[in-house]
């Protein structure tokens, strides 16, 4: 617990954590909190410290402490991480700079509005439309490991938004549909379950999706989960292109598209 | 949202990278080592690729690449933050391809 150990701990740290309070109307600002180290503590051990015993007006989000919910996402010397996950003995003795998740508007100190994300993943359609419709007492939807397989990295996705800020498409276009939209996308057309690929295709397969991205990597690099937003996105292209062709050379073929299960 | 006619140019781009990938070290390797050292003569290899064939392979070979640093060169201008712009970057980069595809079909085949 962060109260019991002040005393034991002798060596401290600094963190300087970005603020910015609103309803004050003074401009966003740094503060510097020195924090007690401890070297099992992670930056959220030592937010969380700072709140109970130096400033309770200090707002983050954050929930299971373990890498699984995907809210303590934010800038930690500029690199988006769940802070859950980032020692301070990698940062030690150095001081740590947090700041919000970059990219995205901050509604107060280190919380971001994550609106956008959320209607993006409704624009995509990031949940399983039926490929045909079966009642119930016909049974579950079977699926073998081997199709089970093609789509279950892309289930890992635990929306955290960091690959949002590392990306600098998504910096420079917020209406890019983004990594973790896209990705989880792939997720469904990848399904062998799913029949809705060609419904996600009018937004993945637009400007604003898949071909917005220059294949920088970065969200790919910064994910948690292995995800690999990257490569879904350049799986998707060829999926894109090949339709795109298929266009020209079947009439209506643009209308039957999508996936490659 | 519509469908985006991306993949033009994008497929032109891949097939411009597989030739840069694959097919450069292999001609690299020709020119500037099997014939230097006189493991295949110089004189046979000019007879090979003097046939039509070859010579639409070499038009292939000198355009997709082309199409590929037209299509990276304007999505580099993206990452490194200009705006706007958009169709002249275009035109101008896939238009140099376009120029350089003609010049080596007229040199190469007429």
């Amino acid at each position: 617990m962060a109260t019991t150990d002040t005393q034991s701990s002798t060596k401290t740290m600094k963190l300087e954590v970005f603020r910015f309070l609103p309803d004050e109307g003074e401009p966003p600002s740094f503060q510097v909190y020195e924090v007690p180290y401890r070297d099992d503590w992670v930056v959220l051990d030592a937010l969380n410290y700072i709140k109970d015993e130096i400033d309770g007006t200090l707002s983050y989000r954050w929930s299971c402490r373990m890498g699984v919910c995907g809210s303590c996402g934010m800038m930690v010397n500029g690199e988006p991480k769940l802070t859950c996950s980032a020692f301070l003995r990698d940062y030690y003795p150095q001081q740590i700079k947090v700041e919000p998740l970059s990219y995205f508007p901050v509604i107060r100190d280190l919380i971001i509005n994550m609106d956008h994300f959320i209607d993006k993943m409704g624009e995509v359609k990031t949940w399983l439309i039926p490929a045909e419709d079966k009642p119930i007492e016909d049974g579950e939807y079977l699926q073998t490991p081997a199709q089970l397989a093609k789509y279950k990295q892309f289930t890992m996705c635990i929306n955290c938004m960091l690959c949002y800020s590392a990306c600098p498409v998504f910096g420079q276009n917020p209406d890019f549909i983004g990594p973790a939209a896209i990705a989880l996308g792939q997720r469904y057309n990848l399904d062998s379950r799913d029949g809705g690929a060609d419904e996600r295709a009018d937004v993945l397969f637009s400007d604003e999706g898949i071909w917005e991205c220059t294949f920088v990597g970065e969200c790919s690099e910064v994910c948690p989960k292995n995800v690999d937003p990257a490569g879904a996105i350049q799986m998707a292209k060829v999926t894109a292109t090949n339709d795109w062709f298929k266009s020209f050379l079947m009439p209506g073929g643009r209308k039957k598209s999508g996936g490659n299960k | 949202m519509a469908r985006s006619n991306e993949p033009a140019f994008w497929s032109l781009f891949s097939a411009g990278g597989m030739v840069a990938a694959f097919l450069f070290p292999a001609a690299i390797f020709i020119t500037a080592y099997m014939v230097p050292a006189g493991k295949i003569e110089a004189d046979n290899l000019r007879m090979v690729m003097s046939h039509p064939i070859s010579r639409l392979l070499l038009v292939a070979m000198i355009s997709l690449p082309l199409f590929h640093w037209a299509h990276r060169f304007r999505f580099v201008l993206v990452d490194l933050g200009i705006k706007g712009f958009k169709l002249p970057i275009a035109i101008l980069f896939y238009g140099t391809a376009v120029g350089s595809t003609i010049c080596a079909a007229y040199l190469l085949l007429v």
